[in-house]
């Protein structure tokens, strides 16, 4: 069984098909592209596993685990965590905050005690405070720790959203672009990151993703994907030749 | 049956006058989202324009009541120049707030200058009933109803048939992107001010024999205008008539066939009941923002 | 400028980040100690108001301030704790626990209407909070055999320990200071847990907070209970302060002062709530004052410019005529509220903020740094 399966995955908007049928599945320690022009549906997809949209039809399963019926927070909970396409950080609050809410999934304190501040609360604060500092050790972000988002450039802001989402500790990441609105120089940094994920923290990697030259340099396997249905599907190189995806991409 | 019949008259009527502020919140709201929390206070107003025109100055009541629009016209501009363009873009809870500051200043200068007594204006339709049958109806209510349906449909020509019209709901939809496209996005949120607060006014004109007007009329029918718009969906102008129709009904019927005291409260209760099925009112689209 | 080093994950957690913390606010609590016996009756009364209106204040910026949910129904919220502390007592109900029940009941209902809510955005949110505060206002105006209708309640004094506290004595005064107290350091304490950046994740993005694992409904509905339960511990204090407790005193009117509290004070920290809170008590001493004394040194002042007797006591009617009209203390509010809406957004708390930084960056200091971003883009529209 796979680590991570989709099933004939559909999503309707009345008669718009964003995603059509698509079936696909993920290997644990994998990093897996996505790729399509604009409109292709591969947000949605990302929507549909994290239950921003529920799926018109198909099945969703993580460690052979049925997840298509669980409520959105629950996809957190399960280990799969996400970064967004036009970035959707906690925008008036400090670095440090959004990186904590990142942990949110694994705190266990109960509303009274955190009125109190009982040691309880205290001693897991202290472990989500440590967990983050090794997130932004990991990513570079010491200069930001207490600045306000609001105030932030968006290459610092992609990073940030990486941040909050491997602050969760996921074992199954979902990156939507996270290299669009970066230049070569940042684009070059997150490619070292997302290979570093894999490698270091052992996390497994869906990412759409449209700069071709980081496909290539991070993806063990890519789908391509148009009009809400798959095109092809295997290493880098095979999809970018395959004719229905050239044609795709020339418009045709 | 007589009794509902003459019931449904004085709410549609009532539920008119309440359609129209709602029209005035809906007005604003698609073209700046802004809230106007001052919408009723601006009805109070033109009603005490109208009847500083008709009632003190002895004007014609035709004359006066165009005086009195064509004022508050002027002064939907202004109070938008002032209040509301400074803070356009910012919070909505800013502008919120500032609408409700300005409805407390309008409430209290009126106070100041017209006192906290009721005034009432005299119309051509104030003593005239209609009979059908054993039916009677007054004159005043029914033109209420007529002077309604003649605005809304005068409001859809003009949003519909006219370039003016057609700018406004372009920078309804997305002002930035009407303002890269030369739409002069200043002018049309004043234009829309101004279209609102006369619109306000012929409300307020129209109530006057229904209702006496005084300083705090506008907060009272503002309150009942407020669910009448969210009914219709907050952005449906049919819809806002529709909504405040809606209420004018509940509440009188309410107040004929319930208890006391269940008068007052029916508009809200049914309104929460609607909001709980049908979070986004009646005629309302959901939008979701797309992530 | 002080700088700070931090050397252990504790800095970030702790309430006050550096020791100059606890000599402030070790003075201002000794002042507000030794007050009463200071400070004449008159003003202790308004210090009362001040500290039940700053914990409404407090309660209203968890909903709106740090949850994002708006909310005009306030005073409704005020009114179930009032009423429920007035119709146990009645009952021989000791105060503790009354107090208690009071909060429990009121954050009950809260959570109540947070359900509703849940599905409910900005301006649906605040109309469909009104529609609830007049229906409860209708409901204690009619339910006559438990609220005793328009008549309205009396409430005895706090009994504690057997002995009879009267509201104007310093006793009562601490007891609101303390209520105060621990309503700010419990806030305190959630905004530093999870629960507190919860709330803070919904305001600015629900879809990432559910994303991030947040149970947004849960978490909404906790914001309400939390924030309805502490204003009804409010109500009971504000219900002992007057003594006695009607239906008209919960009006929309009330919704508004408090929202008016954070607006006045800035709408995320809790320093404005108390700050807002004294502003707002402060303007019916102001008015008194505006009536009863101004037209005096107005004309005084016209006199010593050289003019006549008979024109400085023009002047000094002139004046009072405008400080007693009637509707002055609405138009006082309503320029207020525009003004700080248009020049202070950050509220008076912001406006120390500032003057602070001026200070310490001196001369380096940018008018831009406050500078509010505008969002053009119909943002608010489809969240
Ligand atoms: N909430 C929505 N309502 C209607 N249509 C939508 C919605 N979200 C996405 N779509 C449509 O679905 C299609 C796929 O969108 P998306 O998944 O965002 O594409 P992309 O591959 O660029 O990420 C597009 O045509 C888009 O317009
Ligand atoms: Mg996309």
């Amino acid at each position: 069984m796979s680590y991570f399966r989709a099933e004939s995955l559909s999503l309707h908007f009345g008669g718009l098909k964003a995603v059509d049928a698509v079936s696909f599945a993920v290997e644990k320690g994998e990093i897996l592209s996505i790729i399509g022009p604009n409109g292709a549906g591969k947000s949605s997809i990302f929507n549909l596993i994290s239950r921003i949209y529920r799926p018109t039809s198909g099945r969703i399963f993580f460690e052979d685990q049925d997840i298509t019926e669980q409520p959105p927070y629950d996809i957190a909970r399960l280990g799969i965590a996400r970064t967004f396409q036009n970035i959707e950080l906690f925008e008036n609050a400090s670095v440090l905050s959004n990186l904590l809410v990142g942990r949110h999934r694994h705190s266990t304190t109960q509303l009274w005690q955190e009125l109190l501040f009982l040691p309880s609360v205290r001693a897991g604060e202290k472990v989500h405070r440590r967990r983050v500092e090794q997130v932004i050790e990991f990513l570079d972000l010491e200069p930001y720790r207490d600045k306000l988002i609001s105030g932030l450039p968006y290459g610092v802001r992609k990073v940030i959203e990486l941040a909050r989402a491997l602050c969760s500790e996921p074992k199954l990441i979902l990156l939507d672009e996270p290299s669009s609105g970066l230049n070569v120089e940042e684009t070059g940094d997150m490619s070292f990151w997302i290979r570093d994920l894999r490698s270091e923290l052992g996390v497994t990697v869906l990412m759409v993703e449209h700069d071709m030259s980081l496909v290539n340099r991070v993806s063990d396997r890519v789908i391509a994907l148009n009009y809400g249905r798959v095109l092809a599907m295997g290493s880098p190189a095979e999809v970018q030749q395959h004719p229905d995806v050239v044609a795709a991409y020339l418009g045709a | 049956m007589l009794d509902f019949v003459q019931q449904l008259v004085s709410g549609v009527a009532l539920g008119c006058v309440y359609g129209l502020i709602a029209l005035g919140f809906v007005l604003v709201y698609k073209a700046t989202e802004v809230v106007n929390f001052a919408q009723g206070d601006l009805m109070m107003l033109g009603g005490f324009f109208a009847f500083t025109f008709i009632g003190m100055m002895g004007l014609n009541y035709w004359i006066g009541f165009a005086g009195a629009v064509a004022a508050m016209a002027l002064f939907g501009m202004l109070a938008e120049r002032v209040v509301v363009r400074p803070i356009l873009g910012y919070p909505q809870f800013s502008i919120i707030m500032a609408t409700i500051g300005l409805g407390y200043f309008l409430r209290s200068v009126s106070g100041m200058i017209w006192g906290t007594d009721d005034f009432k204006i005299d119309t051509p339709f104030s003593q005239g009933v209609l009979r059908i049958g054993s039916l009677v109806l007054a004159d005043d209510k029914l033109s209420v109803i007529a002077a309604t349906a003649i605005l809304c449909t005068l409001l859809w020509l003009f949003f519909n048939k006219t370039t003016l019209g057609t700018a406004m709901r372009a920078s309804s939809e997305n002002m930035l992107a009407a303002y890269y496209m030369g739409i002069p996005v200043k002018r049309v949120v004043s234009i829309v001010w101004a279209i609102s607060a006369a619109v306000a006014t012929c409300a307020g004109v129209l109530l006057a024999p229904i209702t006496f007007i005084h300083s705090n009329v506008g907060l009272v029918l503002g309150l009942k205008a407020f669910p009448a718009a969210v009914l219709g969906g907050f952005g449906s102008i049919p819809g806002a008539v529709v909504g405040g129709v809606l209420i004018g009904v509940i509440e009188s019927m309410a107040g004929f066939y319930l208890a006391e005291g269940w008068k007052d409260v029916a508009p809200y209760i049914v309104l929460l009941a609607v909001l709980l099925l049908k979070p986004e009112g009646l005629f309302g689209l959901h939008v979701r923002k797309k992530v | 400028m002080r700088f700070l080093f931090k050397t252990d994950y504790e800095d970030d957690i702790r309430l006050f980040p550096h020791s100059g913390y606890f000599v402030s606010y070790g003075l201002l609590l000794a002042v507000l100690l030794i007050a009463p016996y200071v400070l004449s009756s008159y003003v202790m009364s308004q210090l009362v108001f001040v500290c039940i209106y700053a914990t409404v204040g407090v309660a209203l910026l968890i909903l709106t301030g740090f949850t994002g949910q708006a909310s005009l129904g306030h005073a409704a919220f005020l009114a179930i704790g009032a009423y429920t502390a007035a119709y146990l007592q009645k009952y021989g109900v000791p105060f503790p626990v009354y107090f208690l029940a009071a909060g429990l009941l009121t954050g009950l209902i809260g959570a109540l209407v947070g359900f509703p809510a849940l599905r409910l955005q900005g301006i649906y949110l605040v109309i469909a909070t009104i529609s609830f505060a007049f229906i409860v206002e209708e409901i204690l105006a009619r339910w006559e055999s438990v609220t005793n209708g328009n008549e309205g309640m009396r409430i005895k004094a706090v009994s504690l320990f057997g002995v009879a506290v009267s509201r104007d004595s310093p006793t009562f005064y601490f007891l609101c200071l303390a209520v105060l107290v621990l309503t700010i350091v419990g806030t305190l304490n959630l905004l530093r847990s999870p629960t507190g950046r919860a709330f803070v994740a919904i305001r600015d993005s629900e879809t990432a907070a559910r994303s991030m694992g947040v149970n947004v409904a849960l978490y909404k509905v906790k914001s309400f209970a939390i924030s309805a339960a502490i204003t009804g511990f409010a109500g009971v204090l504000f219900a002992h302060k007057l003594s006695f407790i009607s239906p008209e005193m919960f009006t929309l009117q009330l919704s508004i002062e408090f929202i008016i509290v954070i607006l006045i004070g800035g709408a995320f920290s809790l320093h404005g709530a108390v700050l807002g809170a004294i502003f707002i008590v402060m303007i019916d001493p102001f008015l008194t004052y505006l009536k009863d004394d101004m037209p005096g040194i107005i004309a005084g002042i016209a006199a010593t410019f050289g003019a006549g007797t008979q024109a400085a006591a023009n002047v000094q009617s002139k004046v009072a005529t405008f400080a007693s009209l009637n509707g002055l203390k609405g138009a006082i509010y309503g320029i207020i509220i525009v003004l700080f809406v248009l020049f202070e957004p950050l509220g008076l708390y912001g406006r120390w903020l500032k003057i602070k930084l001026f200070f310490q960056l001196f001369p380096l200091y940018k008018r831009a740094t406050f500078k509010r971003q505008k969002i053009y883009v119909k943002s608010e529209r489809n969240r």
